[in-house]
């Protein structure tokens, strides 16, 4: 029986995919990170900046799509977190834009501002464009400060504002909570370690893959402690939680950990997803190809486990802290049952799309040498 | 309270529109040059002449570099309705969110897919595979703006939805509705094929340097065979959209028209200004509006209700309202707005105060299936919008500009008609590269194209203005809330970066045209 909450509850997953999905993808901005790092000579850097230059429009896409989608079905949040964590969100755009023209003029005579202009707009995207993005989904966790009142639109000549911010930094005080930054910085190392893993598959260059597979090491490292700490951080703190008979939101203690409890099959797949990232390491430690289909499923099954986390099993996903009624939650800021149907059907394309890009990604896969150099399209 | 947000709704519209109006610099060429790109390659894979080869890898480096750019600028677009535009989101989201995800499923990853094939797959992939995917990507990018303009439409002309009190806006009731109204329809064929026009006045300008110049003679002839032919066809299907579209307007935005043509004073037999100089406003409202003017008499009735004799509305009827015609003034629409607002609030407070009886009482107001829901629907919620106005002249869009702008882009768009016809006969007569006047025409055509783009975006956005959504909700309304000094930051960021990222652009176009096919 397709309800109301049937829709909510599958929207929710198709943007919880969509946003496992980019995390995957950002593994494009951790190797623009390491341009310099692992590109120690100027084919080098040729190589890695081939080799993402064939997929950063994926990641791009799925970004755009993930904001259609979430603008789509939950347009409360949309208004709210974009109108009022104005300067974050607007920061992520910023290091998108960059990246955007990067690839295709970094490399073009008369490019204005030249080459190392370009490449130092693909480290910026690079390291902030994770770490924001992390830092922004923290706060589907650690909550933010905005409060909503739909009567506001009455108010005329006053406030006539749904969505109101409460603090001045728009967005930036989100960093003065520990946990979002840990994330953040667990986003950067995990797209590091996957474009490490994508260079060991992807570059048929020896000492590229030779440097790629002895950097994952520590890269893994650093990134399981930040990763640990965010994860037990977020399992052992109070939640908001609501009664979807009434829609009253109260806190709860262990909220996540018992939304794990109480959906065993949201918690294995979530640790499914740990299971492959770990797989994903050691592979990459010994320099396999295979390396980056097991990080990369895990990366996308785990960022899906924790985001239904966040979002399923009566759970506040943007909690307001500075009013928690004002809370989202996927019961009440949701788009009618009517559009969420329609958009439904529209996403039955979604495995047709998912098709065709495992058919083109296949069709380019063959790895890249220094001699395609010369023949690259762009 | 109210003068600081009228700041900052101007704030936020000059950022929205800045960043649309880059954002648009870019698209028409990618919307166009894809599909050129597309038919130069097909001849390449019917033929296996190496030299079409030739020719449609250079129009597709021009095409990718322009095609970043463009990504780059429309990601910002899309999320500034939610950065900027926070209680638009809110009250229309339900369904303006639709075709903006849409877009992105069906239409964004299909063209970022193939947009990599056709650039990294020349040798990797078969001959075959590699067409398909350059008109695949072609059909992406156009796909996309069909869900964009559908979006866009919506704005212009709301249909297929229904207002819910409970969640406080507008809910969706038929997508198709939504997908086919007359106003998208409309909308997309003529942006899209003024699109093409723009793509293939920029094919001839930049093949007619070369000729200029006596060199790459073929592939410039061959470009601009495919051009010419290409644009002939899709101006003429602009111009006849065009045509379609301002009777549409008439039906459905009478002060879009009205502005249009600078008629403040409703007549029958309305003549169509051709070209004309308009006065100061005072002097435009008390009935003295052209300093100087050439007009087609009758015009105008015609093609707004396809009758020579038929009554067309003039701005100061729509204000202060005209019995004998049946128009309702302004005063009267923002009076019944605001008895829908309060019906709203009444509803809200009984809410509040959880008084369910009452709530359930007044939510049948709202209800069209009741009976008094349809009427109150109809008589007072219509205007909703109305209500949240200050002063009736403040439904007057700006003249002058909606003027100016409809003129330039429809006498561009005669001009360009001319010119492919032109051209099309000076090179079937073998006399083009001889031809220099024509040539420099061609050359000098390229920036007016843009600048018919841009005043096409200028009459439709500004032409609309008060409304974020046509009588429903104005610009005042739909803001975020923002500090004008955060609006202003990101205003000036943003335009810093896309005016360096466009000089950037423009610097790289011009040294890949002055190299030439063969080297990067």
């Amino acid at each position: 029986m397709i309800t109301l909450s049937f829709l909510q509850h599958y929207w929710w997953f198709i943007i919880s995919l969509l946003g496992a999905l980019f995390v995957f993808l950002m593994f494009v901005q951790g190797g623009q990170s390491l341009l310099y790092t692992l590109g120690c000579t100027a084919d080098g850097r040729e190589l890695i900046a081939s080799a993402l230059g064939r997929k950063w429009e994926l990641t791009f896409t799925t970004l755009v799509t993930f904001g259609g989608a979430f603008f789509a079905s939950f347009p409360l949040f949309y208004s709210t977190s974009f109108g009022g964590a104005y300067y974050v969100w607007f920061a992520i755009l910023f290091v998108f834009v960059i990246q955007a023209v990067a690839y295709e003029y970094r490399r073009k005579p008369a490019n204005l501002f030249g080459e190392r202009t370009f490449n130092a707009f693909l480290i910026i995207n690079g390291l902030l464009g994770p770490l924001l993005s992390g830092i922004a989904v923290g706060t589907f966790f650690t909550g933010a400060n905005f409060t909503v009142d739909r009567s506001n639109m009455v108010l005329l000549g006053g406030d006539m504002i749904i969505s109101r911010w409460m603090s001045p930094w728009h967005g930036l005080e989100a960093v003065a909570d520990y946990r979002n930054v840990c994330l953040g910085v667990a986003v950067v190392l995990l797209s590091q370690l996957l474009a490490l893993h994508f260079f060991i598959n992807n570059i048929d260059d020896e000492g590229i893959r030779r440097r790629a597979s002895r950097r994952s090491v520590p890269t893994a490292l650093l990134f399981l402690c930040f990763f640990s700490v965010f994860v037990a951080s977020i399992l052992l703190s109070t939640g908001y939680g609501y009664d979807p008979a009434t829609g009253v939101v109260s806190a709860v203690k262990d909220k996540y950990l018992k939304n794990f409890i109480d959906m065993p099959a949201v918690a294995a797949v979530f640790l499914v997803g740990v299971v492959a990232v770990l797989c994903g390491i050691v592979l990459g430690a010994k320099r396999s190809r295979r390396a980056v289909w097991f990080s990369g499923a895990g990366s996308i099954l785990a960022v899906l486990g924790l985001l239904l986390c966040a979002g399923w099993n009566d759970t506040c996903y943007y909690p307001s802290l500075s009013d928690p009624a004002s809370s989202l939650t996927i019961a009440d800021s949701s788009s009618s049952e009517f559009t969420l149907k329609a958009m439904g059907v529209v996403s039955l394309f979604i495995p047709v799309v998912v098709a065709y890009i495992w058919y083109v990604w296949r069709a380019l896969t063959k790895p890249i040498t220094v001699c395609d150099l010369d023949s690259d399209g762009h | 309270m109210v003068a600081d947000l009228m700041s900052v709704v101007d704030w936020s519209r000059a950022q929205f529109a800045m960043t649309a109006a880059y954002h648009w610099l870019f698209v028409p060429l990618t919307l166009g040059l894809s599909i050129l790109c597309a038919v130069m390659e097909t001849a390449y894979v019917r033929t296996g002449n190496e030299e079409w080869l030739r020719t449609t890898k250079f129009w597709m480096r021009l095409f990718a570099v322009n095609f970043a750019i463009g990504v780059a600028t429309g990601l910002i677009l899309e999320f500034e309705f939610g950065t900027n535009w926070s209680n638009y989101s809110h009250f229309v989201g339900d369904i303006f969110g639709a075709p903006l995800a849409i877009e992105g499923i069906m239409a964004f990853f299909l063209e970022a897919t193939f947009f990599a094939v056709m650039f990294f797959g020349w040798g990797r992939v078969s001959r075959g595979f590699h067409l398909a995917s350059t008109w695949l990507t072609a059909i992406g990018a156009n796909l996309s703006a069909l869900w964009i303009l559908v979006a866009n439409a919506w704005m212009q002309y709301p249909i297929g939805c229904t207002f819910n009190p409970a969640t406080v806006r507008y809910e969706m009731t038929s997508f198709f509705d939504v997908l086919l109204s007359p106003v998208a329809i409309n909308k997309f064929s003529h942006t899209v094929t003024s699109s093409f026009v723009l793509s293939a006045v920029f094919v001839l300008g930049v093949s007619a340097w070369y000729l200029l110049r006596g060199c790459e003679r073929s592939m410039a002839e061959r470009s601009i065979k495919v051009a010419a032919v290409f644009g002939l066809v899709f101006s003429l299907v602009a111009a006849l959209s065009g045509d379609r579209s301002g009777a549409v307007v008439a039906d459905v935005q009478p002060m879009k028209l009205a502005a249009m043509e600078a008629l403040y004073d409703g007549r029958e037999r309305a003549p169509l200004t051709l070209i004309g100089v308009l006065r100061p406003e005072a002097e435009r409202e008390a009935g003295d509006v052209y300093r100087f003017d050439v007009e087609i008499p009758a015009m105008l009735s015609f093609m707004s209700y396809r009758d020579a004799d038929a009554y067309v509305a003039g701005i100061n009827d729509l204000v202060d309202g005209n019995a004998e015609r049946g128009i309702m003034s302004v005063s009267e629409k923002m009076e019944r707005g605001r008895r829908a607002i309060g019906e709203l609030a009444r509803y809200r407070e009984a809410l509040r105060r959880g008084d369910e009886a009452e709530a359930a009482a007044i939510a049948r107001s709202f209800d069209p299936a009741a009976s008094e829901g349809a009427a109150f629907l109809k008589d007072y919620f219509a205007y909703l919008g109305y209500g949240y106005l200050t002063s009736p002249r403040e439904s007057v869009p700006n003249v002058p500009m909606v003027f100016y702008s409809f003129r330039i882009m429809v006498g561009a768009g005669v001009f360009f008609i001319a010119l492919f016809a032109a051209v099309a006969w000076f090179l079937r007569r073998g006399m083009l590269a001889r031809s220099r006047w024509l040539l420099r025409i061609m050359i000098w055509s390229v920036p007016l194209a843009y600048l018919a783009s841009e005043a096409g975006w200028v009459v439709t956005e500004m032409g609309r203005q008060p409304w974020a959504i046509q009588n429903l909700m104005p610009v005042s309304v739909a803001i975020s809330s923002m500090s004008i000094a955060s609006v202003k930051t990101t205003f000036f960021v943003l335009l810093a970066l896309f005016t360096a990222l466009l000089a950037a652009e423009l610097s790289i176009m011009f040294k890949q045209i002055s190299i030439g096919p063969d080297k990067k």
